[in-house]
């Protein structure tokens, strides 16, 4: 039993056992049915998509030829960014194209426009990021290590920095995803030796120089002149992505009512998370956003962090179709189905930041019953 | 429009280039302009489809008009072709070139017959070539692989007797052999004795049937035999025929049973050339543990005991990469090169050789062979 300082689920999202599994076997017969519907459909999307984003790329970049057109070359090469990052490249790397057999788009070859390898991504996301999320101690997304997100993260004088270390990483942001697999966290706390890391320089430094290769040289020279124009536009580009991936992501597990675990809330009697009680956690792990379609196809359909959480690797573009009936599965079992425009879930996560920043002080007091009981107990 | 000229073409596959549509490669941006331009990656336009037998299982040549990047094969040589059906899976096949040696960017035949049962979880890329595909449809392919090659050039007359034995759609790449053979040796003579025996199901089933019969006719140094129905593959026939063959050059393709024949009749002679295509076994029974589980990169062999492939790895003494043990994440998608496996959550069946599986979620069902 979980009686210190961990925050206990909310009464309303409290389950049986019984119940928890049923929840789990309907989420399966989604995950079954939308499996045996893939095909043309979601072909052609992702390779329209892939189409838009080279298209946007080769337009930025021939538009900074132009000086008035400037801005928008910026424009255009940062949408290009934003959609090779999140609507393909992240979807891409999590193997949800990788039935159609297409090396272009297999999560095995696929490489993203970021200085983040996407093998140590995969690994840091795909594995520990979904299959422990929000599980504190085990999920090295809840804060990336340096930020404090959740109340029961112990507090120290460090994270009177919160707010600031937050902004950073805004601006850094594909620089924090290339450096999160280091786990210098770790290492500060002498859990990882830093000869842990030496395996994974090279293919850093590889995926730096590249990106930095064309970005920041190449790229600028070929247009003679303009060169400082150049280069100034692909940073623009690059930090208008960081700027956006970071709030977008940031909505995904961080805005107020989403929840946290502990190892041991999740194990049955044997020790071992129950499927259902898998897919139990991912849904009360993540919060959506509101948008229009421009919009979800822009965070990569991360606005469905939801049904992302619950079917990593299902094409995005399934996810809206599906999130009324998961919606509706939530209503039936009471559990919290947690969405919001955009404006509202990022003040939201914004004042988490701050109040994290200081020591204590939890909003929603623990319910000081039995009730508090791990449900999974 | 393939690509015009060759300085272009060495533009496209400069490292400079490269280096500016990374991480994507050149081809990932040439191939939204036009299917047929590439850099390095090797495509094809079907040009000309011929029927060449009916029947239940139907054989068509293909004639394929290469990307400029194609840079030719060795006759006897195969190219995997991938085929997108229905504009979503891409499902990739070996077959063998059957026309002769070609040189880069040049347009080469393969002869398919259409083997797969249309039957779920089978892709089917034979049948939609022979059955489906129309002039235009553009191919994945690679570049040409394989060792069952001639092994002396076709120019050059000597007195080597040749010996080609093939069975079924087995004839391909001795075909392109004899082809080469005719084209290249002086005035249609193959320059050399050269014994062509194959094995048909019925006359009515014989690949190049007219073809071969010329050949038969012409004053060429070639001797066509060909046997059908009952009339299969023995030693002694092959004796009456070619006395000394296993002291002579011989090239053998066909279907398993037909090989193993032949193999077991040369008995390890080094003068034996064989080629075998992997054919994905016949529905195999759902639910059953039986079979063995083969790790080829190891050699380990294990009796399936209908756990999935990663649990049954770890219990042999193997470590493969793993991560969410739960199908999500992809760590330990490995190469299954033989047998069907069944995904333990969908329930799935799939037989295709040479797939990557999740081996945390894919059980075997019969024999498998991992390459782990």
């Amino acid at each position: 039993m979980s009686t210190t300082t961990h925050a206990p689920t909310k009464p309303g999202n409290r389950l049986t056992p019984e119940q928890i599994e049923a929840f789990g076997k309907e989420m399966d017969a989604i995950r079954q049915r939308l499996i045996g519907e893939l095909g043309e459909e979601d072909a052609a999307y992702i390779r329209g998509v892939v189409k838009r984003q080279r298209q946007l790329e080769v337009t930025g970049r021939a538009l900074m030829y132009l000086p008035p057109a400037w801005p928008l070359a910026v424009a255009a090469l940062s949408v290009s960014k934003i959609l090779d990052n999140m609507e393909i490249g992240h979807n891409v790397m999590h193997g949800q194209y990788d039935w159609m057999g297409d090396p272009g788009l297999s999560s095995r070859m696929y490489e993203w426009d970021n200085v983040c390898p996407s093998s140590q991504w995969k690994y840091s996301h795909n594995y520990i990021h979904h299959t422990f999320t929000n599980i504190l101690g085990k999920d090295r997304d809840i804060g990336y290590g340096i930020l404090r997100m959740d109340e029961d993260q112990k507090w120290h004088p460090y994270y009177l920095g919160n707010p600031l270390y937050a902004f950073l990483l805004m601006v850094f942001f594909e620089w924090g995803v290339a450096l999160h697999d280091l786990e210098v966290e770790n290492i500060v706390a002498g859990r990882r030796s830093v000869k842990d890391n030496v395996p994974l320089y090279p293919g850093l430094l590889r995926k730096i120089r590249t990106q930095a290769l064309k970005d920041y040289l190449l790229f600028p020279a070929l247009t003679g002149p303009l060169f400082p124009l150049t280069f100034a536009g692909n940073a623009a580009a690059n930090l208008i992505r960081n700027v956006w991936a970071f709030n977008i992501i940031f909505c995904g597990h961080f805005p107020a009512g989403v929840e946290t675990f502990t190892e041991e809330e999740c194990q049955d009697e044997n020790g071992e998370e129950s499927r259902g009680h898998w897919y139990y956690r991912q849904l009360l792990g993540s919060a959506n956003i509101d948008g229009g379609e421009l919009f979800h196809l822009m965070t990569g359909n991360l606005s469905f962090q939801i049904e992302h959480h619950l079917f990593p690797d299902l094409p995005a573009r399934r996810y809206p179709q599906i999130s009324a009936e998961i919606r509706e599965a939530c209503e039936r079992y009471g559990l919290s189905y947690n969405t919001g425009p955009l404006g509202r879930q990022l003040s939201s996560v914004a004042k988490k930041i701050c109040r994290l920043a200081l020591p204590g002080r939890r909003t929603t007091p623990p319910a000081a019953t039995e009730e508090a009981a791990p449900l999974a107990a | 429009m393939r690509i015009p000229s060759p300085v272009l073409q060495r533009i496209l596959a400069s490292p400079t280039l490269a280096a500016l549509t990374a991480p994507h490669s050149v081809d990932r941006y040439l191939e939204l302009v036009d299917p047929m331009w590439a850099a390095t990656e090797v495509r094809a336009r079907v040009v000309d489809i011929v029927r060449e037998t009916d029947g239940v299982h139907p054989v068509a040549t293909l004639t394929l008009q290469p990307t400029t990047t194609w840079q030719g094969h060795r006759a006897g040589q195969y190219v995997q072709v991938g085929v997108e059906i229905n504009g979503a899976r891409r499902t990739t096949r070996c077959f063998s070139v059957s026309s002769a040696a070609s040189g880069p960017g040049e347009p080469f035949t393969i002869t398919v017959r259409a083997h797969d049962e249309d039957r779920p979880g089978q892709q089917r890329v034979s049948r939609f070539l022979v059955r489906e595909a129309r002039p235009g449809q553009i191919l994945h392919l690679s570049q040409a692989q394989g060792e069952f090659t001639l092994t002396e050039s076709p120019a050059t007359p000597t007195n080597n007797h040749l010996l080609m034995i093939s069975g079924g759609s087995g004839i391909t790449p001795v075909m392109s052999q004899l082809r080469t053979l005719l084209r290249d040796g002086y005035d249609g003579h193959a320059g050399r004795k050269v014994t062509f025996l194959h094995y048909a199901r019925s006359h009515s089933d014989q690949i190049f049937a007219e073809e071969l019969q010329r050949i038969a006719w012409a004053d060429n140094g070639v001797s066509v035999h060909l046997r059908y129905g009952d009339d299969v593959f023995t030693p002694e026939a092959l004796a009456r025929l070619v006395p000394d063959f296993r002291d002579t050059d011989t090239w053998a393709c066909g279907p398993a049973p037909m090989m193993e024949l032949v193999q077991a009749a040369y008995d390890g002679s080094p003068r034996l050339r064989t080629e075998f295509f992997k054919l994905a076994p016949s529905a195999a029974g759902s639910g059953a543990a039986e079979g063995d589980v083969t790790f080829a990169v190891t050699g380990t062999s294990a009796p399936n005991t209908g756990e999935s492939i990663l649990e049954q790895a770890e219990a042999a003494g193997l470590t493969p990469e793993y991560g969410c043990r739960m199908g999500i994440c992809f760590s330990c998608v490995s190469r299954k090169t033989e047998g069907t496996v069944r995904n333990v959550l969908t329930g799935e069946e799939s037989s295709l050789p040479d797939e990557d599986i999740r081996i945390c979620v894919s059980a075997p069902v019969g024999d498998c062979s991992i390459d782990l």
